[in-house]
This record gives C-alpha cells, structure tokens and sequence, in this order.
C-alpha cells in the first residue's frame, strides 16, 4: 500500500478525544503532615483528536509532557482535569474494573525494553500473560498456538518462548514488547519512544513492523518521541509539545514544509542531516538556554524566555496561549503567530 | 599538519567467563593537529573502549590492552609508567563522557572541581584556580558564572552539567580531546548548542577533537574526517566528505540509509540492516560484517577472506573484503 492510500484510508471517524487535559503533580513537604507546597504542571491544558486508523506524532524534548500525556489516555496516572473520550467512552468515568476491560482496547509499547520487561518470566510469559488476564484463550493449546502466532507476527521464532529477556538483544526485545502490546487485539496502542533506546540500524526494522502491523492490524498509534525525522517518517499528524503546553499540531507534510511556530523551526533545524554539504548550507535556528522548571514555568507564553524575537506584550507575559486555526487543520498557539 | 595522535594495530581483549571479548581487534589511524575526527558504530563496536584505551583507562582485569602502540605527540603512550600517565590525563588529553550525571562528583562544588585540575596540573594556587574556574565557566557560555561556580551538579541542567564538563576538559590546555558521545543524554536543541560550542571551541585553541557517536548525522557538520567501526574493526575511513557522498563499504551505506532524512521526500519504507551486530566473543571467520553484508561475494560467504584496510582513493581506506560486495 502506497502512502497516499494509507492516508486516504484513514476515515474521519475519531477514535480519542483529549480535552483540556491537565496532569499537576504535587510536590510535597513535611514528613508526618504532607502538605502541599506546590504542584509540577506536566501537562496543562492540551486538547487534541486522534483519528481511527492513523499514526499521531507526538513531539517535544524531555520534561514537556508527552509521555505524561501518554500515561494519562491509558489512565496510569489519574490526570487532575479535562476529558478523555475513546470512541465515545469518558475513561476518566471509568470505575477499576471498567478500565481493566478497556485496556483489550489500548495498549502500549515501553521505550527501555531493558526495563519493561520482567527478568524472571520466560518471553512466552510475557507476551501470553494478558491473554491469560483477560480471558481471551481456552486451554493450553490454544494459548500455544495464540503465543506462537504472536511471536512470529513480530519477526522472532516461536522456540524463543521458552527464553528468557536477557537472552535478547535490545531490538529483539522491543519486539517482545510489541507482541506483548498486541496480544490483546487492542485498537489503539501508544508508542512511548519505542525505537529511542536501539541502535539506527536496528530502529529502522522495528519502525517498518510497526507499520506493517498497523496496516495489517488496522491499529491506531500515538506515537511519542523526539526523533523528528523518524516522526516524520511513521505519523500522519504531528503535534509538539513544549512544557506540558501544545504549540503546534498539523499534517505531517504540513508542519514540516510550513513550521509557523519558532519552536517547531527550532526543532526542525537542529535534526542533524548526514551530509556534510547539505547540512552546512542549512540555516540554523540555535535556541539560546534550557527548558524552564515545570515547577515555575514563565506567566503568559511558557516559551518566551526562549523566543529567538518575541513581541513586546509577550516578552511582559501578558499573552494567553491558546491554539488557534492558521490554515485548514494546522493549529498553531496564538501568541506565538506574530512572533519569530 | 603534524601529526598528533598515531594509533598502531591496538588491540584490547577483556577476559571473562564467557570467553575473550576482543572489543577492539586491531584498529589503526592518526589524528592530525586540530583536526575533529568522528568515530562512528553501533553499540558494542568497540569505539568507546578503542577510546578509553587511548587514555589507558580500561579497566585491569577483566579488560587488556594486549597489542598496538599509542603514539601521542611523539611518545608511545603504552610504555608511560603511570605517575606520567597521570600528566597526560587531563592535561595533554583530555575525556569528556556521555553522562554528565554521573561524570560530575555530586557532593562538590563546580569550583572545586574544576579547580582540582588546575591545581593539579597548572599547580595553581587555590585562589587562583577559583578564579580560572570562573572564566572557564564564562568561555563556555554558562551565564552568571560567579554565583553558578559555587553550585553543585545537581543545580544543573543536564545541558550545562556538559558544558561544565567541557570547561574541565579544556582547563589544562590540552591538545587532544576525546568526547564520548558526548550529546547522546541531552535533548535536539542542547545537542546543537553542545556541538556548536566544543566545535568553535577546538577551533580557538587549536585543539585536536575526537567526537565518538553512534550517529552519523550528527557529526556531519563538524568532522573533518570518520572512522566506521564495525565488530572492534574499523571497516572504513576517510574525510568527512567521501563518507557521506562515496561511502564504499555495505555497512556505512547501510547506516546512512536506515535514518529517514528530513531533507529528502518521505519514503515508504526504511532500508534497515538486517539481522544483529556480531557477538564479538564469537565473532565470524573472515570479514565480521558478512552475515549481515546485503551481498556477499562467494569468498567472503566462506569466512576465508582477512579483514585488511586498503586505500581506494587517496586518504579513503575501506576493508579489502567488502570493496567487491554488496
């Protein structure tokens, strides 16, 4: 299937909804009376859809929310206010049996696969415990042949399910990871940086299964990471993320041909391209300083103490971010518009 | 340019229960003065331990140095007892390592660290090392160094733990600098601003750099010339401008094809290198690369061919085995 026929089949439907989604962690002093003294926004106030069918790219660098985000959708962490609908369903309603029945639906794919899996159980375990969880095989037979399927979907021998994880390799892992993620049948799966921990030469087999599966599988991904070109590659929307604040979300070509935000252009310019030639002519966009404490993040625009030309009333933190339309479905945060 | 760093068919093993693991198999190349020289490879390629063996920092036992010689600046580096070896670490060659979190000692302060070096090296008095720490600190862009120098690493960014690194690494004036993957812990926008700076940097003081990564696109801008390991080999070298337009060898063709560029039209598929590096305990007979290699001739298929660099065109060096593959 070409990509234009990919992106065609995608049908409108919405699968997730985020709305207004705030994720506040409290930080805490006192040792018997815990009270508490401040709280650390990780994700304040994004809202985005995720379409049936396709791959949403979420970016940005570590600390501006996006595996929190992530977290949140699944329910891992209980986020502090807004509404997450998957295909219609608010999860934030849910009671805990209700959500364990939903997770058949939703799964995800970890990024350290040194990490994510369990030492002790052997990787049929692994990959066949939800099938056990959730009631989905009868028998023995069936749950051997179940595995054995799901092993040799993601590329490994099924005489491997008597292995255990550290007799892998890092890739061969992931590929566990991901055979655990499918077991269930889900329809949606978030990929939390599932290729950031491997070498390139192994994360380029492990993005062409993923989309092989998602076409084989009609799976739905959100796609996490901070590697823009592998981003570019796997989503059909991308949206970017910067101190638990969406900036930016469009199209794939889009964002990349048009990047209206200056921390979008930022991103965009500092991907290393390997040619010393092309790479010397790009024009650089260098931001000066690091990411602010989600502790104390700046009033008004969170990116204007970075921002390469702010604007007067920006730079005196007197703007209110918001996203607003700029182009049929490229969304970009209002303040920064005029900026840069 | 002279030459300031000449290393000779080094060969580093590391005994363990499994067997010998010969990290690094008979490697050679030079550095020039000045130069910045990137040595690319995947994990377990041996380019961090060919590294640490310049600074005879491998770890005795498990670890070895077996084989080579280490020529920096005229002396053999190998046959240095180690009170001189001291001199030369941190002074005439210097390390910056991957992981600023746990490169810094955590219970003091910046001052006291950088000053360590200095007093050590330049045997500077303490009041005179603190004020040098300063303005290492300035020159590497960290902003308020009078009040940052009292601080201690946690208080850092891990963008700035970096810099501070820097700042250590370039305190003696050394003429060699070894940075092991020295952005691969930091985000996109800091990893531009990290390269930028030890790139003019290097340039300002004539330093030689070798910059150790498993990405090739992130030395493209600021290597004069590469090296390629593959399976404690160097399979290919030469400037930086051959590698990336002529690369010879199936495997430098094979990293550079696997990242999707963003330069370039999307494309369907990613070209991945099938299958998984070598274990270098057992590594193949003959080429180390031909399990993985897209196409193989006859010979090589067989393991019977040695693995051997030969130039191809001047300064391009690429293993014998693989110039007629693939």
């Amino acid at each position: 299937m070409t990509t234009q026929t990919k992106d065609e089949a995608i049908k409108t439907d919405t699968l997730l909804e985020v709305k207004n989604l705030k994720m506040h962690f409290p930080v805490t002093a006192g040792i018997v009376f815990q009270r508490e003294v401040a709280s650390i926004k990780a994700v304040d106030d994004i809202s985005f859809d995720v379409l049936r069918g396709e791959t949403f790219g979420l970016v940005g660098e570590s600390g501006c929310g996006k595996t929190t985000t992530g977290r949140c959708i699944l329910q891992l962490n209980t986020p502090t206010a807004g509404s997450i609908k998957f295909e219609g369903n608010e999860l934030t309603e849910f009671t805990g049996s209700e959500m364990r029945s939903m997770r058949k639906e939703m799964q995800v794919i970890f990024q350290d696969p040194y990490s994510s899996l369990n030492p002790r159980m052997t990787t049929g375990g692994i990959v066949g415990e939800p099938l056990v969880v959730h009631g989905l095989v009868d028998g023995k037979n069936e749950y051997r042949d179940r595995v054995e399927e799901l092993l040799t979907n993601v590329g490994l021998n099924p005489y491997m399910a008597e292995r255990y994880p550290h007799e892998f390799s890092g890739g061969q892992r992931q590929r566990i990871g991901v055979a655990r993620a499918l077991s269930v049948n889900p329809k949606f799966i978030v990929c939390d940086e599932p290729v950031s921990a491997l070498d390139v030469s192994i994360q380029a087999q492990l993005i062409n299964l993923l989309e092989e599966l998602q076409q084989k599988l009609q799976l739905t991904y959100l796609f996490i990471a901070h590697d823009l070109s592998v981003v570019r590659h796997i989503s059909n929307r991308v949206a970017v993320m910067y101190l638990g604040h969406i900036v930016e979300i469009a199209d794939r070509d889009e964002i990349y041909a048009n990047p209206i935000h200056p921390y979008t252009r930022a991103l965009l310019s500092a991907v290393p391209i390997p040619d010393p030639v092309i790479d010397a002519q790009r024009e650089r966009v260098l931001l000066a300083g690091d990411v602010p404490s989600p502790l104390n993040p700046p009033s008004g625009c969170v990116f204007r103490t970075r921002c390469p030309k702010p604007t007067d009333e920006c730079r005196d933190g007197h703007s209110t971010m918001g996203l607003i339309e700029k182009s049929p479905g490229h969304w970009v945060d209002q303040c920064c518009v005029n900026c840069g | 340019m002279a030459t300031l760093l000449e290393v000779k068919d080094l060969r580093t093993y590391f005994y363990t229960y499994e067997g010998v693991v010969k990290a690094v198999d008979g490697i050679s190349y030079e550095v020039e003065e000045g130069e910045t020289l990137a040595i690319v490879g995947e994990s377990g390629c041996g380019k961090s331990v060919g590294a640490l063996s310049l600074m005879r920092l491998i770890p005795d036992p498990p670890g070895k140095i077996i084989d080579g010689e280490i020529l920096f600046d005229g002396e053999d580096v190998l046959k240095v007892d180690l009170d001189d070896m001291r001199e030369i670490r941190g002074g005439k060659m210097s390390m910056v390592f991957q992981e600023p979190m746990t490169s810094l000692n955590p219970v003091l302060t910046v001052e006291r660290q950088l000053s360590e070096t200095l007093q050590l090296h330049k045997e500077m008095s303490r009041s005179e090392a603190a004020k040098e720490a300063v303005n290492l600190l300035e020159r590497v862009g960290i902003p308020d160094p009078e009040s940052r120098v009292k601080q201690y690493p946690h208080q850092f960014s891990g963008g700035m733990r970096q810099r501070v690194m820097i700042a250590m690494a370039l305190s003696c004036n050394p003429r060699l600098i070894i940075a092991d993957e020295p952005t691969t812990a930091l985000d996109v926008t800091i990893q531009a601003q990290i390269l930028e700076l030890m790139k003019s940097l290097t340039t300002e003081f004539g330093v030689a750099l070798i910059i150790i990564t498993h990405n090739l696109g992130v030395v493209a801008r600021y290597a004069d010339r590469v090296n390629i390991m593959y399976g404690g080999k160097i399979i290919e070298r030469g400037t930086a401008q051959e590698i990336y337009a002529d690369p010879k060898h199936p495997y430098t063709r094979g990293l550079l094809k696997s990242v999707p560029r963003l330069d370039l039209p999307r494309t369907d598929k990613l070209d991945p290198i099938e299958g998984q590096p070598p274990d270098l305990v057992d590594p193949p007979a003959g080429c180390v690369f031909r399990e993985r290699c897209p196409d193989p001739t006859e010979e090589c298929k067989q393991g019977s061919i040695e693995m051997k660099l030969i130039e191809v065109s001047p300064g391009h060096w690429v293993d014998q085995c693989c110039v007629n593959c693939g």
